[in-house]
């Protein structure tokens, strides 16, 4: 398959774009691999290119249920940041928002990262003073973080209301620069035809209904499409992971599936130049390069495997959004929809060899697993290949519940809907 | 979504709170198995389909029930005041 070129698409065009070649081999399922990567999402396929990539291990099997970039791939609202508060978090996040400023050149395949920003409005004397702090543990984690002030922000982002009427006045806000968005579904496609050039098998309409296993040591999959033996069997199916480890005969595991909605409006000229959260709630909103805006908030606070929320939470998001950007009041929405989010006790994820032999783990991503592809792809990767973890990953363990070392940023406790 | 509380009726989900799955067992206070907290703290079956949980009709008669529910389809299965099932010696929180 050729590079994508200037001369590739100037090829192309003069020939009527009819000789494009699909971008992956729709694979058959052979009978053993090296390794097999459970779900064919961003993570799954990032796992699968890295393994190839870096580690030389060509002989891998990424299996997915449903069709590729079916799942929380293309579900997110496309925020790739690192303005996390401890120092875990800020390595492993911050080491990701590196890996996205070269992606497009890495994987030759335009995942349109725009580094546009992220600001985290702060609406009381006493959040502020919280950014802020966040803000100097991300500088001082290496990262990037600047304090706009309300006339700043006036200045930057005109649409927020700043009336005397506003419910929640803009006392300032918290701006990392480096962060932004991508297009999701091109993260998915740019990762799966990557790692089928490298010789990934790419197993669509393919899903896992057993283990395979000598004695306690998993040895392969059972699927749809007949049984498959692996050396290594890694799992990165995020809301699913419970169901899967069920079936690996684990019942109770540190996770919760809830639902998390994300919307987007019709498009309109463009009215936001960077990714804004409100803080008078929950809500994060950007422009896509179409005009629409996407946003989402809170998750509906149940557990659920619906892939659809409720009308309750709806309300909510766009009282808020129209509290934000009062001019939003009479935009029309196009499109809402679901995922289930893999919510982890302490609103960190799970990177790790385990629990059972044979067995690796990638889970726990709550509703911050876009942003996380490459890094979690790269160390998830490297703990296969090497059967240790990466320094980035080392912290994210399925055992930090039980020694009491969990990462929770808002220390929130063991309540997921809350993370 | 509407659930069935068993003193008002059937009301929208809004003026419930969510508490969570309903089969956890809490050890006893004075053990210090450290396996039993640390399941009952942080582990949970997170079955797809059928599961049992807590709510507390904060916006009416503020009982604490347990609610049948399916993870699935979000169809409520049933509801029963949590005092109730506690006293039959079933789960508590």
């Amino acid at each position: 398959m050729a590079e994508y070129s200037a001369l590739s698409l100037l090829k192309n065009a003069l020939s009527g774009n009819r000789d494009w070649r699909p971008a992956w081999r729709k694979a058959e399922p052979k009978p053993a691999y090296d390794v097999v990567i459970v779900g064919g999402g961003g993570h799954g396929l990032a796992t699968a290119y890295y393994l190839a990539r870096e580690h030389g291990i060509a002989r891998v099997a990424v299996l997915e249920k449903g069709w590729l970039g079916s799942g929380n791939i293309g579900r997110n609202t496309t925020i790739v940041r690192s303005n996390y508060l401890l120092p875990e978090s800020i390595r492993f996040y911050d080491f990701s928002v590196k890996l996205w400023e070269n992606l497009s050149h890495a994987l030759n395949y335009n995942v349109m990262f725009s580094q546009r920003g992220i600001l985290n409005l702060a609406h009381s004397p006493a959040q502020a003073d919280e950014y802020i702090r966040r803000g100097n543990a991300m500088r001082h984690g290496g990262g990037d973080a600047v304090w706009l002030t309300r006339h700043e922000i006036a200045r930057r982002v005109p649409g927020i209301d700043f009336s005397p009427r506003a419910r929640f006045p803009v006392v300032g806000g918290l701006l990392q620069p480096r962060a932004g968005t991508a297009r999701h579904d091109a993260v998915a496609w740019g990762y799966a035809r990557a790692a089928d050039r490298l010789g990934v098998d790419i197993v669509e309409n393919c899903e896992v209904t057993g283990f395979l296993r000598e004695g306690d040591r998993i040895t392969g999959v059972a699927t749809t499409r007949g049984d498959i033996r692996a050396g290594k069997v890694a799992l990165a199916v995020a809301g699913s992971t419970s169901r899967l480890m069920r079936m690996a005969g684990i019942e109770r595991f540190p996770i919760e599936s809830h639902v998390l909605q994300a919307f987007v409006t019709e498009a309109v000229k463009p009215y936001v130049d960077c990714v804004v959260t409100f803080g008078g709630g929950h809500l994060y909103m950007s422009q896509s390069d179409k005009g629409g805006l996407v946003f989402g908030g809170d998750l509906d606070g149940y557990n659920s495997y619906a892939q659809r929320g409720n009308l309750p939470l709806v309300k909510e998001v766009m009282s808020e959004m129209v509290a934000m950007f009062p001019a939003t009041a009479r935009l029309r929405l196009l499109r809402s929809w679901g995922g289930v989010m893999d919510m982890s006790m302490d609103g960190s994820p799970i990177i790790t060899r385990g629990p059972l032999p044979g067995m690796y783990l990638n889970c726990g991503w709550c509703y911050g697993g876009f942003k996380a592809t490459p890094a979690s792809g790269f160390s998830f990767a490297w703990t296969i290949a090497k059967d240790e973890p990466h320094p980035i990953n080392a912290p994210f363990t399925l055992s930090r519940f039980e020694r009491g070392a969990v990462i929770d940023e808002k220390g929130q406790g063991p309540t997921p809907k809350l993370h | 979504m509407l659930i069935p509380c068993p003193h008002c009726g059937p009301r929208d989900v809004q003026e419930f709170s969510y508490q969570g799955d309903a089969t956890r067992k809490r050890p006893d206070p004075a053990s210090t198995d450290v396996h039993a907290w640390h399941a009952y703290v942080y582990d949970r079956p997170n079955p797809a389909g059928p599961h049992r949980e807590y709510w507390q009709h904060i916006g009416g008669c503020r009982a604490h029930i347990v609610v049948e529910r399916d993870t699935l389809s979000h169809e409520v299965l049933g509801a029963a005041f949590a005092s109730d099932l506690s006293n039959q010696g079933g789960t508590r929180p």
